[in-house]
């Protein structure tokens, strides 16, 4: 198993998370994935990579360091993104009784290994 | 041992850093292993001090054991963490209510409430114990020994997690803790509505803000639409420097607060809720 699906197979094992990727945050392009049926990981990928973009902007004009973590919260679950080394984002589409807390935490910590 | 138990002793003596304690010790809580169950999540809490699941689950473990007092505290920490935990809400009403002061168990049931309108255990649990006011003498169930603690009650009862505040007329946060400083209301187009986030007549990084959020409620809603997750509610950025959360306000206007990150995400998204409903009143007061 590579370092990369360690991570994904380390998130998705949170319960309520529906899927796990790694995407390039520039192009909002997949790298890996591992994903339950139904969700659409380019979809993932190329709306969370934008969406990055722009709250990096917005730090930077808040005058703050990038962001390490992002959640956008919907009302049928959440999409989480922690951010990674070399522009790589580790993503998470969770469902609306996971644990977020508990995401956050393996996320925070996978990402950072992600190489 | 079921085998459950027992692949859950396995993982966290393989990785006992990691976060198997919270499964492990709530299997043996269910079970009735409590003793074991406290032993887990004593040394889980060790580790991970700030973490709110932890808390939360060590009151269910003392609430079990009969330690009133320290699961009231246990949750009361959950609540310092995070807020918005509706669990550790609920958990306090019930030792209110275990110590007949019925009032304050309707207050923090409500609060609950106010966090998961859609739960309907909590509406059934008030309609239960009726409207907030104190009951009669006598009609109360028996206070429990030991009494909750005081200072408990003080830090629980902290202005993050308090009833919104009536708003004043003339400005969009006019009555929202702290003032304007660090909360900005911003319109479709990216331009600031009210609020800023440095003091000064000129707020130059409000408005660079107030520009790069132009139409991100679109964007957002449109995520969350095509990813099958609904509407959305709200964004949170974590950074070394703050914390800050967007919130829809009304139509495509979004609501900014941002705090330094010492103030947990919870708060910065109670305050968010409370800053978008105080900036709704307004902007209905402007049209």
């Amino acid at each position: 198993m590579t370092a990369t699906q360690s991570v994904l197979d380390r998130v998705t094992r949170v319960p309520g998370v529906r899927g796990a990727l790694v995407i390039a945050a520039s192009d909002g392009l997949v790298v890996a994935e591992q994903l339950m049926d139904g969700v659409d990981g380019q979809a993932v990928a190329a709306l969370t990579g934008r969406l990055v973009g722009r709250l990096v902007r917005t730090a930077e004009g808040a005058a703050m360091r990038p962001p390490a973590f992002i959640h956008l919260r919907g009302e049928e679950g959440s999409v989480l993104a922690a951010m990674g080394p070399d522009d790589l984002v580790l993503v998470a589409v969770v469902g609306p009784d996971a644990n977020l807390g508990l995401a956050r935490l393996e996320m925070l910590d996978a990402a950072s290994r992600l190489a | 041992m079921t085998d459950d138990i027992r692949g859950l002793t396995a993982r966290l003596a393989d990785e006992p850093g990691s976060l198997a304690f919270l499964e492990l010790a709530e299997a043996l809580r269910r079970r009735g292993q409590l003793d074991a169950a406290h032993k887990v999540a004593r040394g889980g809490l060790a580790r991970y001090p700030g973490l709110a699941d932890a808390h939360d689950l060590m009151a269910r473990i003392l609430s079990d054991q009969g330690d009133l007092a320290g699961a009231f505290d246990a949750w009361a920490s959950a609540l310092q963490l995070d807020p918005m935990r509706t669990t550790a809400l609920k958990g306090i009403a019930f030792l209110y209510f275990r110590a007949g002061e019925k009032a304050a168990a309707v207050e923090h049931l409500q609060r609950a409430l106010e966090v998961d309108p859609d739960d309907v255990s909590i509406r059934q649990a008030i309609a239960r114990l009726g409207p907030a006011d104190p009951e009669p003498a006598g009609a109360a169930p028996a206070s429990p020994e030991p009494a909750v603690p005081q200072a408990a009650v003080a830090s629980v009862a902290s202005p993050a997690a308090a009833p919104p505040q009536e708003r004043a007329a003339s400005g969009p946060f006019d009555g929202v803790d702290g003032g304007e400083r660090g909360l900005l209301l911003v319109d479709a187009n990216g331009l600031r509505l009210g609020g800023r986030l440095a003091d000064g007549p000129a707020d130059p990084a409000g408005d660079r803000v107030a520009a790069q959020l132009a139409g991100v409620s679109r964007e957002a809603a449109r995520a969350t639409r095509l990813l099958g997750l609904g509407t959305w509610h709200a964004i949170a950025l974590e950074s070394s420097d703050g914390h800050v959360v967007l919130t829809p306000a009304s139509g495509e206007t979004v609501l900014v607060a941002a705090r330094d990150a010492a103030l947990p995400m919870g708060r910065v998204a109670l305050l968010a809720e409370r800053a978008a409903r105080s900036a709704r009143a307004w902007l209905e007061e402007q049209s």
